[in-house]
């Protein structure tokens, strides 16, 4: 029998509530469990046999985000492990053992990765872990790596928040191959301090996403750039999901702010805003964002070439970065995935680069000894990747990561700008111009 | 501060509209089969890339695009219920449903990301980022756009419901399925073509999402959880509604991204639990919104 408002049905009513609750913990979780795979082995990069290398092979498990917010990201870090792999095992593997490597997806969820990490240790037994994509999921998987007794080298887990846990500070197991985010900024502000006074920025706003990685860079920009007297029209940090951007990115435009640091975590963040400031007319003279730009066709496919231009974003690696270990991954990558040098984004490098400090350190300890690796990564002093040298300090920051800036240049180039005079540094597009597709 | 919050305030009713273009279609579906489509969120999308598709392959322009993606959208909506939706029965359909909605979802998430992968795409045209200068405010074309389109929608699908034979075999069967069988109304027939022109209008709200924002494959799960808000808010199966409640919530949203954006979420689904108290049925829920 039909209820007696035949259209609001009380039991249907009960259960869209609760599908509303369960579709917001979905959202909130960006979309954890959509994925069919989760838990699930996506893909190996296997050795061709295990007599080619004469052992077992060295098995490495890692959870990535191939599906969910950050899917984009972690498929192409699957592609830097998988590249690392293959050219390893072509040459015979490490210490004579092949290298087998195990992903697993979390959809871009941490507790996921949380599942996948225990599942990869617990039940797998890897030989070691490597890192997943973004310092939100390295966190909380640094600590199960940590319980275990296990490294965790990464890529992409540059936070405080990730060096600073306390299983982190008790154990000092994480490894972060790539540059500390807090300071990816820091090329652009002494570049600002370089300028004359009456040519530096009069005002900037700093909008944020609620984001381990994207605030901490912006935060400490925006105090360096106060003491430099440039003055905060706004600043706020806004949910990483939100129905829509153009009220904040109106404010801003509003403001008209000289200088815009953007705390953005991807491509859509930074395509709103920029829409938004084209909607209003509003051109600032400078635009640099934490994340997105770095992107490559992604960036400009979704934000448009000529819009691009004049756009800056920090990273510690670029496609034509002179380092021949680089330039030969960067080949290798075109060769196997197609499309040109400029579609190679860093994602890729950091995740190469995380198995080259593993193998490293395996050959250097004779082993798979996590102990003895954890040792020997804190103290090693001549580590190198295809991002440059790396050196470890007491909580896995790696000083020795060099900070660049880049910039999309007309002709829909992207190139390193700063620090100036540095090599491979090109000239700076100083005032970005205005919008135009 | 006067001018900042009346700017909120129109970036709100406007985004409110593009919002409604896209739980429209979710709360025709739930008004007439009693059914919460969870893939409303990926058909979003789906509609979006298929916008893309046309504009980036075959270089048409995005609305001239809806007349080959609106019927595209509803043969797919079709294909839906008579897959997976039809067969449902028992005092458990409308629980099962959820399940397989989000079945579906997951299928076309995983088909978007075979053949688009997972990169952000976004929908371009002239329109998509100029603005038109009304009382010292740029207005956006695309939400003014969007915002018309929205209440054209609203009303079609209103004169559809309460003006045609075939709004009334939908109305009959929402009632009581049993006697409209018994009267000679096809309802299986009616279920299907509601489902499709629930999921064809998705075309519309789609091609305005991707026009606004930038999305990828997996960007459905982030909209379903608002829809299905909006709906509730604005009256299950209320088209009228889910307009009006689209317009209050992102409205609430952008006034409180001035001072405060962190809260925004928060705020978005207070609203919803606050009005659910003190009006259960929503806002156009009522007996009356179907007695027209």
């Amino acid at each position: 029998m039909r209820p007696a408002i035949p259209w609001l049905s009380t039991k249907a009513l009960a259960l869209s509530a609760i599908a509303v609750v369960a579709a917001g913990g979905l959202a909130a979780c960006t979309s954890s469990s959509s994925s069919t795979s989760s838990g699930a082995p996506s893909s190996s990069s296997s050795a061709p046999s295990s007599a080619a290398g004469g052992g077992a092979p060295i098995t490495i498990g890692a959870s990535l985000s191939l599906t969910g917010d950050f899917s984009a990201d972690g498929q192409a870090f699957q592609k830097g492990y998988n590249l690392w792999a293959k050219d390893v095992n072509a040459k015979g593997g490490i210490l004579g053992r092949q290298v087998k490597i195990t992903v697993l997806n979390d959809a871009s969820n941490p507790t996921q990765a949380v599942t996948n990490y225990q599942t990869l240790i617990n039940t797998d037994h890897v030989d070691l872990t490597f890192g997943p994509f973004s310092s939100l999921i390295t966190g909380p998987s640094s600590a199960v790596a940590a319980r275990a007794g296990y490294a965790l080298i990464e890529g992409a887990g540059g936070a405080p928040s990730v060096f600073n846990t306390p299983q982190n500070q008790a154990d000092h197991n994480v490894f972060d191959v790539s540059l500390p985010i807090a300071d990816e900024l820091v090329p652009f502000v002494n570049y600002i301090a370089s300028l004359p006074a009456a040519q530096r920025p009069k005002t900037a706003a700093y909008p944020m996403a609620d984001d381990p990685f994207a605030d901490p860079p912006v935060q400490l920009a925006q105090s360096k750039l106060e003491a430099l007297g440039v003055k905060t029209v706004y600043s706020k940090i806004f949910p990483a999901e939100v129905a829509a951007y153009t009220p904040a990115a109106d404010q801003v435009a509003g403001k008209a702010p000289d200088l815009v640091v953007l705390g953005s975590t991807d491509v859509p963040t930074v395509g709103a805003f920029m829409q938004a400031f084209e909607q209003q007319h509003y051109v600032p003279k400078m635009f640099i964002a934490a994340a997105g730009p770095d992107q490559g066709a992604d960036f400009t496919k979704a934000v448009g070439a000529g819009n691009a231009t004049g756009v800056m974003v920090p990273n510690g690696w670029y496609p034509s970065y002179a380092n021949p270990d680089s330039q030969a991954m960067v080949k290798e990558y075109v060769a196997q995935y197609g499309g040109t040098a400029s579609d190679v984004n860093a994602d890729v490098a950091e995740a190469y680069a995380v198995g080259q400090i593993a193998a490293q350190a395996i050959t250097a300890t004779g082993g798979t000894d996590n102990g003895k690796i954890i040792t020997y990564l804190h103290q090693a002093t001549s580590l190198t990747s295809v991002q440059g040298p790396v050196k470890f300090d007491s909580l896995g920051g790696n000083t020795a990561a060099a900070a660049f800036i880049f910039q999309w240049q007309k002709g829909g180039t992207y190139s390193q700008v700063l620090p100036l005079g540095s090599p491979g540094s090109v000239s700076i597009l100083a005032t970005k111009p205005a919008w135009t597709k | 501060m006067a001018r900042e919050l009346i700017h909120a305030i129109v970036d709100g009713i406007l985004t409110g509209g593009v919002y409604a273009l896209m739980a429209v279609g979710l709360t025709l579906i739930f008004g007439v089969l009693d059914i919460i489509n969870i893939a409303q969120g990926v058909l979003v999308i789906l509609g979006a890339y298929l916008s893309y598709s046309l504009s980036t392959r075959a270089h048409i322009d995005l609305f001239t695009g809806l007349l080959i993606t609106i019927p595209v959208m509803f043969i797919i909506g079709v294909v839906i219920h008579w897959a997976f939706i039809r067969r449902l029965r028992g005092t458990e359909r409308t629980s099962m449903t959820l399940l397989v909605t989000y079945a579906v979802a997951l299928i076309i998430e995983g088909i978007l990301y075979k053949a688009y992968g997972a990169d952000d795409v976004q929908l371009q045209a002239s329109y998509t980022t100029s603005s038109v200068h009304i009382f010292g405010f740029y207005l956006p074309w695309i939400f003014i756009y969007g915002f018309i389109v929205a209440v054209c929608l609203v009303v079609a699908l209103y004169l559809l419901l309460y003006r045609t034979r075939l709004g009334r075999s939908v109305r009959a069967t929402m009632q009581d399925e049993n006697a409209a069988r018994l009267v000679g109304i096809e309802v299986n027939r009616v279920a299907a073509l509601t489902f499709g022109i629930g999921v064809a209008v998705t075309a519309v709200g789609g091609m305005f999402f991707g026009a606004t924002n930038a999305f990828n494959p997996n960007s459905g799960y982030d909209l379903i959880s608002r829809l299905l808000a909006i709906i509730i808010l604005g009256g299950l199966g209320s088209i009228g509604g889910a307009l009006a409640a689209s317009v209050f919530m992102l409205t609430l949203e952008s006034v409180v991204t001035i001072w405060q954006p962190t809260w925004a979420i928060a705020v978005f689904y207070a609203a919803l639990v606050l009005v659910l108290l003190i009006r259960p049925t929503g806002f156009l829920g009522r007996k009356a919104v179907r007695a027209q």
